[in-house]
């Protein structure tokens, strides 16, 4: 099996197009001069006017990307920390419930997460807005954040860091000097991947919320109930453009960084 | 401050540190909320925020503790919510099933590439993964509506005389879920099939078997940490899935995760709502504990 087969073209092919074909009438359907969703009325742009003049889009804009930064940030500190101690530190009491916490919200049903962390602030009595909201996804996006880093960093080659230690440097010193050069492609996808995801979260957001603050996706998600309009078209093709950008330019960082690990 | 040890056996106080941050972080937002959810489920509902009683009470001398198991009861004793169960367990079932019909040929495909084809191949199907799931939700909409692109081609091919019902149907949602958890299901059987030790596939072919029963024999079975991963990481979130229901399916699906939804907001029934979340999570807790046992396992 060195050349790909008909059947496996045939595979990709359809495959990508199931993947892509609504994606892509989305687009360009928010191009569509016509107020009716499945009638085409001409090229226009005027469905992106009337998103970045809508205050409470924008305002939900805001709370989002705010939201998704910092718990972004938060998310990818706490997972190097988490990453380091899974492939560092090998044995210590407690390390498979750790591997549990940092495993299960891959798979927890996000009702069930959304739940219990609103139970949790109700209860601690913290005030629900932007705030519970970030903690909630910090929580639901480390694990994310530390799969990618705890893969990276099981790949990195320590013996440079263990010349640096025995060399007198301590061992905090040397990771931070000799391993997180490294890893800053890894911490760069970690961040990106925690905001997109941040970014996307409906369910949670909703139930972690409080009067007054809403998130993007909880408006548009209202707006959806009523039905579909070019205007929500034309701020997913926003949400995708953005998303994308990220992607490729992560993907750039990456692949630039590995060239020059390999020619070094 | 030195946190990383050379040997593994003993935890030094820098270490113990890094360790807390982190852990101290899980344990107060991820696993203590469960307890809590379990301990508001045998609360009773009440006007005023929080809008459940408390379980103890203290009148000056005597503790009382109340348990309200109605919740349990009702939950596993009423018609809708185990309907609602079944079918959530269900639709899950056979969406994972024909996920795994069509990304096995996908990721089997990718997987028969050249080196730099597959990681632009890999790219393009985590793509639609990082891209907003409801915005993706909110795509099929606008097909499968009555008026929708779907119906208005086969209308012009002559396909269908009339506008076939599919949205806010049972189809709908199992397309609006195969769409969505497609990449979490081809990216783990990807990786298995990508490190699959291709000699042993040539030793087979070489020793005669066709190409038929080498697939079966040999790479098929190389591949199935990756598919029960595939399987695991779809399954599970499906069961409780809310937005895809919600909003492609019709009144006459109910899901489970939709159900807490509603519990939640319109009945604003806290305990309720809780009881439902921890039957749900007896449900899942066998095949979350497989899928961290085989994580784990793959990763040390």
């Amino acid at each position: 099996m060195t050349k790909p087969s008909w059947f496996n073209r045939l595979s990709i092919l359809f495959g990508l197009a199931f993947l892509y074909l609504p994606i892509v009438v989305l687009v360009v359907y928010s191009f569509n001069g016509s107020k009716l969703v499945t009638v085409w009325g001409g090229f226009s742009t005027q469905w992106y006017a009337t998103v970045l003049n809508n205050p409470s889009i924008v305002e939900g804009a805001k709370v989002s990307f705010l939201v998704a930064a910092v718990s972004a940030t938060a998310a990818t500190i706490l997972g190097t920390l988490a990453a380091v101690v899974m492939v560092r530190l090998r044995r210590f009491r407690g390390r498979a419930l750790f591997n549990g916490m940092l495993l299960a919200p891959m798979v927890m049903p996000e009702v069930v997460m959304a739940v219990s962390m609103l139970l949790m602030f109700v209860t601690l009595g913290i005030d629900r807005g932007p705030l519970t909201i970030t903690l909630a996804h910090t929580t639901f996006t480390l694990c994310f954040a530390t799969v990618v880093l705890q893969s990276r960093l099981v790949e990195l080659d320590s013996s440079l860091e263990e010349a640096a230690r025995d060399l007198g440097c301590p061992p905090a010193r040397a990771f931070v000097s000799v391993a997180l050069p490294n890893m800053i492609p890894a911490i760069v996808s970690a961040w990106l991947l925690s905001f997109t995801l941040s970014l996307d979260d409906l369910v949670i957001s909703s139930f972690t919320t409080g009067p007054g603050a809403s998130t993007l996706p909880m408006k548009i998600y209202s707006q959806i109930k009523f039905g579909v309009t070019p205007e929500i078209n034309a701020i997913s093709t926003i949400i995708l453009g953005v998303v994308v950008l990220g992607l490729v330019g992560a993907q750039l960082v990456s692949r630039r960084s590995e060239k020059a690990e390999r020619t070094a | 401050m030195s946190f990383v040890t050379t040997t593994p056996k003993k935890v030094n106080w820098g270490g113990r540190l890094l360790i807390a941050i982190p852990y101290t972080w899980l344990l107060v937002l991820f696993l203590a909320p469960f307890a809590l959810v379990a301990v508001i489920s045998l609360s009773t509902v009440r006007l005023g925020m929080p809008p459940f009683e408390p379980l103890t009470a203290w009148d000056g001398s005597i503790l009382s503790l109340r348990l309200n198991f109605e919740n349990f009861l009702y939950v596993l004793t009423d018609d809708t919510y185990l309907l609602a169960y079944l079918t959530s367990l269900k639709v899950a079932a056979i969406s994972t099933a024909i996920m795994l019909l069509i990304a096995y040929p996908l990721a089997y495909g990718i997987a028969s590439c050249s080196p730099s084809s597959r990681s632009l191949l890999v790219f393009l199907v985590i793509v639609p993964f990082w891209s907003s799931m409801l915005i993706r939700v909110y795509s099929w909409m606008s097909i499968l509506r009555n008026d929708g692109l779907l119906n208005a081609l086969l209308l012009k091919l002559g396909l269908i005389a009339e506008p076939l019902r599919i949205l806010n149907t049972e189809t709908a949602i199992y397309i609006g879920i195969v769409y969505t958890y497609l990449p979490f299901m081809v990216l783990p059987i990807y990786s298995s099939l990508a490190s699959a030790d291709r000699t042993l596939i040539e030793a087979a072919r070489d020793l005669g078997c066709s190409r038929v029963s080498a697939f079966w024999r040999v790479t098929f079975p190389l591949s199935l940490p990756g598919v029960a991963a595939g399987c695991a990481l779809v399954f599970i979130p499906v069961v409780g899935e809310f937005v895809i229901p919600d909003l492609l399916g019709g009144a006459d699906t109910q899901m489970i995760g939709r159900a807490i939804w509603l519990e939640f907001f319109n009945n604003r029934d806290w305990p309720m709502a809780a009881a439902v979340t921890i039957v749900l999570l007896a449900l899942l807790v066998v095949p979350i504990v497989y899928f961290q046992s085989r994580q784990s396992r793959s990763r040390t």
